[in-house]
C-alpha cells in the first residue's frame, strides 16, 4: 500500500535564545577568534575537507552559536596541521582554536 | 523681477551649506531657502557621524559658521514649491507666494529614511521594540538606550537593507550608508550597554569607505557583534512582548530563530519629498525619483537644463564627506556657468 503524509524530522532551526551561550573561554584563550568574518579560506585549503565530511568553517559557525555537542566527535578528525592558519586572512588562529573546542568539548583527542 | 542673488540653493543641508559657503568665497552671492524652520537637514537627526564618530553638532557649526562669515542669505521656513524658466534666469516660488530669481538654481534637496512601516514583516509601527536606525540615533544621542516600555534591552539585533536591494519596495538600488551605519551604531550600543548581545543580519557587508573595513573588524574584535549573513523574514511578538525574529543563516544553510528586547531596522535612502517634485517638474527623474544629472561619469553636477544644477544625495545615497565633495563641486561649476553667461 502507498503511504501517505509525511514525517516530521527534529527542526533544523537553531534557536540563539536557548543554545547561545557566549564564547567567553575560547575567545579568552584565543582571542583572534572573535575575528573570523567566515571567508571560507581555512576550509577551502583544508586536506581533510577535500577527502571527507569536515568543514572547519561550518564547526566554527555552529560552536559560535552554541549549538555545540553535534560536532564535538567531528572535530577529532582534524589533523592539526596549521594550512588553515595560513591562509587566514584575519589572522585567525584556527589551529589553536581547534585545540580549544576540543579541549571545552571533551572529545577523545583534546 | 530683481535679481535675488547669483544663485538660489534649494535645501539647506550639508550639500546647501557647503556649496553656499564655497560659491561666497569665491565672491558670489547665494540664497538658501530652507523649509524648515532651522538649517542642517538630516544632521539634525544625527548624533555622531560614521566611521570616525565625528560629532554632527559640531559639522553643523562649521558649516553654518562658513555662511556666516561670507556673503550668504539664508532663509529658514522657506519652502520651494516652482522651479521655471524666465527669460535667460531661473524664478523660483516659495509657498507663501515670494518669488525670488537667480541666473543659476542649485537643488539640494537630498534624501528621506525609508518609511519602515512599508516593510509590514518586520513589524515596524506595529510592534513597539522595532525602531529604525533613526530613532536609535536619537536614544544615542541622549545616551540612554530602553524598550518602550523601560527596560534595559538585554539583547538587540539589526536588520540590514530595509528598503534597499528590495524588488517589493520598488528599490532596487543599494543605500551605501546603512552597513557602516549598523556597525557604528552597534558600536555605540555596545558602549552604553556593556552586557547586551548583539547580532545584525546581513546580505553582504559593504565597507567601501576608508576606515570602514577596520571599523567592522572593531565592532567584532573588540564589541563582540555577531554577524549572521541571511535576511530576517518575519518578525512576530512573544508573550512576554519581546521580538521573535526568523531568519536563514544563509552560512550554515540553517534556519535560525532568536528573541531580542530591540530589533533596529537600517533604513534606506529615498528622495525626500522636494526631490521628487521638483525631479518630476523638472522632467529629470530616474526610475527612483531621484535627480538625474547630465552624465554621471563626467557632468554630474549638471543637468537637462542649463542653469539648473545638482549636489548630494538629491541624486543617490552618498555619505556626508561625498555630498560635501559633491557640492565643491557644484559650486565650481555654477561659478563657470556665471562667468560665461553673466559679467
Ligand atoms: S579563513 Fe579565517 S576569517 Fe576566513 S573563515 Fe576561516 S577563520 Fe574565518
Ligand atoms: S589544522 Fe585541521 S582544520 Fe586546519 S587545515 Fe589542518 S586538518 Fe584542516
Ligand atoms: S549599505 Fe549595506 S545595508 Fe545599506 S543597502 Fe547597501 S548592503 Fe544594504
Amino acid at each position: 500500500m502507498k503511504a501517505f503524509g509525511f514525517n516530521l524530522q527534529k527542526t533544523r532551526t537553531y534557536e540563539i535564545d536557548t543554545t547561545h551561550s557566549p564564547c567567553e573561554e575560547l575567545e579568552h584563550a584565543v582571542p583572534s577568534f572573535r575575528q573570523c568574518m567566515f571567508c571560507g579560506s581555512c576550509a577551502a585549503t583544508c586536506s581533510a575537507n577535500s577527502h571527507i565530511d569536515f568543514n572547519i568553517l561550518r564547526y566554527n559557525l555552529l560552536f559560535r552559536r552554541g549549538t555545540r555537542q553535534e560536532i564535538a566527535n567531528d572535530l577529532d578528525n582534524c589533523m592539526l596541521c596549521g594550512k588553515c592558519s595560513l591562509v587566514c586572512p584575519r589572522g585567525v588562529n584556527t589551529r589553536a582554536m581547534i585545540m580549544e573546542m576540543r579541549k571545552e568539548l571533551q572529545t577523545d583527542r583534546p | 523681477m530683481t535679481q535675488a542673488a547669483d544663485c538660489i540653493i534649494i535645501g539647506g543641508g550639508p550639500a546647501g551649506l557647503q556649496a553656499a559657503g564655497r560659491l561666497a568665497q569665491a565672491g558670489y552671492h547665494a540664497t538658501v531657502l530652507e523649509k524648515e524652520e532651522t538649517v542642517g537637514g538630516k544632521l539634525n537627526k544625527w548624533d555622531k557621524l560614521f566611521p570616525d564618530f565625528y560629532d554632527a553638532k559640531k559639522l553643523k557649526k562649521q558649516l553654518e559658521d562658513d555662511c556666516a562669515s561670507s556673503d550668504v542669505t539664508l532663509m529658514t521656513g522657506a519652502e520651494a514649491v516652482k522651479v521655471e524658466p524666465e527669460g535667460s534666469m531661473w524664478k523660483v516660488t516659495v509657498k507663501d507666494g515670494r518669488t525670488l530669481s537667480a541666473p543659476s538654481v542649485l537643488l539640494c534637496t537630498g534624501f528621506e529614511p525609508f518609511d519602515a512601516t512599508r516593510k509590514e514583516e518586520y513589524g515596524y509601527g506595529i510592534y513597539p521594540d522595532v525602531i529604525s536606525s533613526v530613532e536609535l540615533e536619537a536614544m544615542i544621542g541622549k545616551g540612554e538606550i530602553k524598550t518602550r516600555d523601560g527596560r534595559t534591552p538585554q539583547s538587540v539585533a539589526y536588520i540590514q537593507c530595509v528598503g534597499s536591494r528590495d524588488e517589493k519596495t520598488g528599490n532596487h538600488y543599494c543605500s551605501v550608508n546603512c552597513c557602516i551605519c549598523a556597525v557604528k551604531q552597534c558600536i555605540e550600543v555596545k558602549q552604553l550597554l556593556p552586557e547586551a548581545n548583539q547580532y545584525c543580519f546581513y546580505m553582504d557587508l559593504r565597507m567601501t569607505g576608508q576606515h570602514f573595513e577596520e571599523r567592522y573588524r572593531e565592532s567584532q574584535e573588540k564589541y563582540n557583534v555577531h554577524f549572521i549573513r541571511g535576511r530576517v523574514s518575519e518578525t512576530a511578538l512573544t508573550q512576554d512582548g519581546r521580538i521573535q525574529v526568523k531568519a536563514e543563516d544563509t552560512l550554515l544553510s540553517r534556519p535560525v530563530k532568536m528573541t531580542v528586547d530591540l530589533l533596529v531596522l537600517m533604513v534606506g535612502m529615498e528622495p525626500s519629498p522636494s526631490t521628487r517634485h521638483f525631479a518630476e517638474e523638472l522632467q529629470m527623474s530616474d526610475p527612483y525619483g531621484f535627480y538625474l544629472s547630465q552624465d554621471h561619469e563626467s557632468d554630474d553636477n549638471l543637468t537637462r537644463h542649463a542653469g539648473i544644477f545638482l549636489a548630494g544625495s538629491g541624486k543617490r545615497p552618498m555619505a556626508i564627506p561625498k555630498t560635501r565633495k559633491d557640492a565643491d563641486a557644484a559650486a565650481w561649476e555654477i561659478i563657470r556657468y556665471l562667468k560665461q553667461h553673466t559679467r
